[in-house]
């Protein structure tokens, strides 16, 4: 008998009382995250996976109304799957890589986003953002040291020098809790960030889009189609994406004039969908949304015991699918720094690097997603006539393509001028420098119980770790005795066909470069060594060990030395 | 690092000219601006050079509103 499949969409959740109300005592906790969307979901099971303590709130009881945000990218998956969780959201998604471009009656464009092959994930999934966080709250569910609190409301904050301290409103009163740190997750219109009288700045764009997600039986194929001045809607734009369960997402560019409250009744939006789709197409309203948008920031994503993520810290249009797919970056850069300050493994200004690290890479976000914007929606008559010129000589000059902008697509952001790197003293190609996030390849992992096909990405982050190429002749006994010293984790990168036995060691993973891809994709001979930060990216390289300058690295990459 | 050449450089000036002016002829004002937007972007590829084109946006902005540099 097959199992009822959840509809997350209905998914309510009760209403329970709390430690602090049955007892009438405030208590404290390491950490409060406020906000159970992608973001706060995330940054919990990171948290209380890991060992950490987490008090969740979220004002409402249900999950996302509508699908929201669909898009979710490659990096982000890799991040769901060191929390046991990207699994499940690959196999309901819809899975893509080509997009294609068309202006008027013509493709003009095609582009394949993950061209070379020997990667775990796609480089985008289509997911409703209900069945995200539907997944994200069935695996927090499932651990015990994640306080998840429905109707609860952050009604007021002492942001205090050795604490904060939240007023949580609920259907049954007020009450307080106090935190180590507080992290607001709690969206665009964050009321943390409005208690603390702080801004998000920016720029506003004029401009009207309205969102038909329709349930239909149709035969385009998975791909991202965008289309310049269509003849179903001219002088605009659209956009048409798969999404799982039949349902498919379109996006109009309606111009600033657009009336929001007539443009979403069904009236309006069923000819719209109709000229697209044809008039024999038959289909269904899913969900239908008109939305303006901002590209803005906070100037600095940490005040004092505060902390903010996602769409609460940085704003972007909805071009390149960088809102929420930036958001979830946000609590993997955050989740090992808070780890590491409340275990006393770093100095508080580990959290600093929170801010420029991430506050760099929503500049970037905002850059990319502002330069679309200004591309699909042109703000001048000249704008508008270069960006015609360029689509027009896009058919058949090849330059013109490089121009075009539908959206630069959402890929994690290099983080190579982190104070956490330490920079390269040997000679590397750049691809893997430090501050990038770890390519992916096809590994063989030799285990003692068995030999599985398996991904580089899954044996790497939630700690330091070291990847260490060798080959036959080396011993990596001195390499393990450092390591084991320094609580950095080895990982030993055999090349294809090697008897791994002279090498075996009790305490290291050990990978076959099955398809010699790690060798190439990390520029690594014998004896190369790269430590990895937890969160999956690099942060010093060398072409020979020295446990001296590992230490250095760490010491560097935990904010333990002052640089 | 080029700079911009003010010097002159054509292979035959006069010739470019009246081929300019040609080149728009019978077109109306949107697409005579449409093809100077192509053409715009034509030469700016083939040239390449990021601190060129920046010195010729500069130059030209000038000509064009002398008080408001970029």
């Amino acid at each position: 008998m097959q199992a009822v499949p959840t509809n997350y969409q209905e998914l309510t959740f009760p209403y329970a009382d709390c430690e602090e109300q049955r007892s009438g005592l405030m208590r404290h906790h390491p950490v409060a995250i406020v906000g159970a969307g992608p973001v706060g979901l995330t940054l919990a099971i990171d948290l209380a996976s890991n060992g950490v303590a987490v008090v969740l709130l979220d004002d409402d009881f249900r999950l996302s109304s509508g699908s929201r945000a669909i898009c979710f990218a490659k990096r982000t998956l890799e991040i769901w799957d060191r929390l046991d969780c990207g699994q499940r959201m690959v196999d309901k998604g819809v899975s893509w890589n080509v997009g294609k471009v068309f202006f008027q009656d013509d493709l003009i464009y095609r582009f394949d986003l993950l061209a070379d092959s020997g990667h775990r994930r796609p480089a985008f999934i289509n997911l409703q953002q209900y069945y995200v966080e539907g997944y994200l709250y069935e695996r927090a569910a499932g651990l015990l040291n994640i306080d998840l609190r429905w109707r609860s409301k952050v009604v007021a904050i002492e942001n205090a020098t050795q604490r904060a301290v939240l007023t949580v409103s609920t259907p049954e009163g007020d009450y307080t809790l106090s935190a180590d740190y507080v992290i607001a997750c709690d969206g665009a219109r964050s009321s943390v960030r409005n208690l603390l009288g702080l801004e998000s700045k920016g720029r506003v764009f004029r401009d009207r889009f309205l969102i038909a997600d329709v349930k239909m039986q149709a035969p385009f194929p998975a791909e991202r189609w965008f289309w310049f001045d269509p003849p179903f809607h001219r002088n605009q734009s659209a956009l048409l994406h798969r999404q799982p369960d039949d349902v498919w997402r379109i996006d109009f560019q309606l111009g600033w004039d657009a009336d929001p409250e007539l443009e979403r009744r069904p009236e309006r939006v069923i000819p719209r969908v109709q000229a697209m789709l044809g008039k024999d197409t038959a289909f269904k309203l899913e969900w239908v949304s008109v939305y303006t948008f901002a590209c803005l920031r906070m100037d600095s994503f940490r005040h004092g015991r505060v902390l903010f993520a996602g769409d609460a810290a940085h704003g972007v249009s909805p071009f390149g699918a960088r809102g929420a797919n930036s958001g979830v970056q946000d609590a993997d850069n955050l989740a090992w720094k808070l780890r590491f300050v409340l275990e006393g493994r770093a100095p508080e200004r580990l959290l600093d690097s929170y801010c420029e690290e991430r506050e760099y890479a929503a500049d970037e976000n905002i850059l990319n997603s502002t330069r679309a914007t200004d591309f699909i929606t042109p703000k001048s008559a000249v704008s508008r006539t270069f960006r015609d010129a360029v689509l027009k000589l896009a058919q058949d000059c090849a330059f013109a393509r490089t121009l075009m902008n539908s959206g630069r697509l959402s890929i994690p952001t290099q983080l190579n001028a982190s104070p956490l790197n330490t920079p390269d003293a040997d000679y590397f190609s750049p691809a893997l420098a430090p501050g990038a996030p770890l390519a992916d390849a096809p590994v063989r992992f030799i285990a003692k119980h068995g030999i599985h096909e398996s991904w580089l990405l899954s044996h790497a982050g939630g700690e330091f770790c070291g990847l260490y190429f060798c080959d036959g002749t080396m011993s990596p006994t001195a390499v393990t005795t450092a390591l084991t010293r320094l609580r950095i984790r080895l990982v030993l990168i055999i090349p294809s066909g090697m008897p791994p036995t002279p090498i075996q060691t009790e305490e290291a993973l050990l990978l076959e470069d099955v398809q010699g891809l790690l060798a190439q994709r990390y520029d690594a001979r014998a004896g190369t060594f790269y430590l990895i930060r937890p969160d999956q990216h690099v942060c010093a390289r060398w072409r020979i060990f020295d446990p001296q300058l590992v230490q250095v690295a760490l010491a560097r990459a935990t904010a333990m030395a002052q640089v | 690092m080029t700079s911009l050449n003010l010097e002159p450089n054509f292979e035959r000036g006069d010739d470019f000219y009246e081929a300019l002016i040609d080149a728009h002829r019978s077109l109306s004002a949107a697409q005579s601006e449409m093809l100077n937007a192509q053409l715009i972007l034509l030469l700016a590829n083939h040239i390449g050079d990021h601190s060129v084109l920046l010195a010729a946006l500069r130059k030209a902005r000038e000509g064009a509103k002398a008080d408001t540099p970029l």
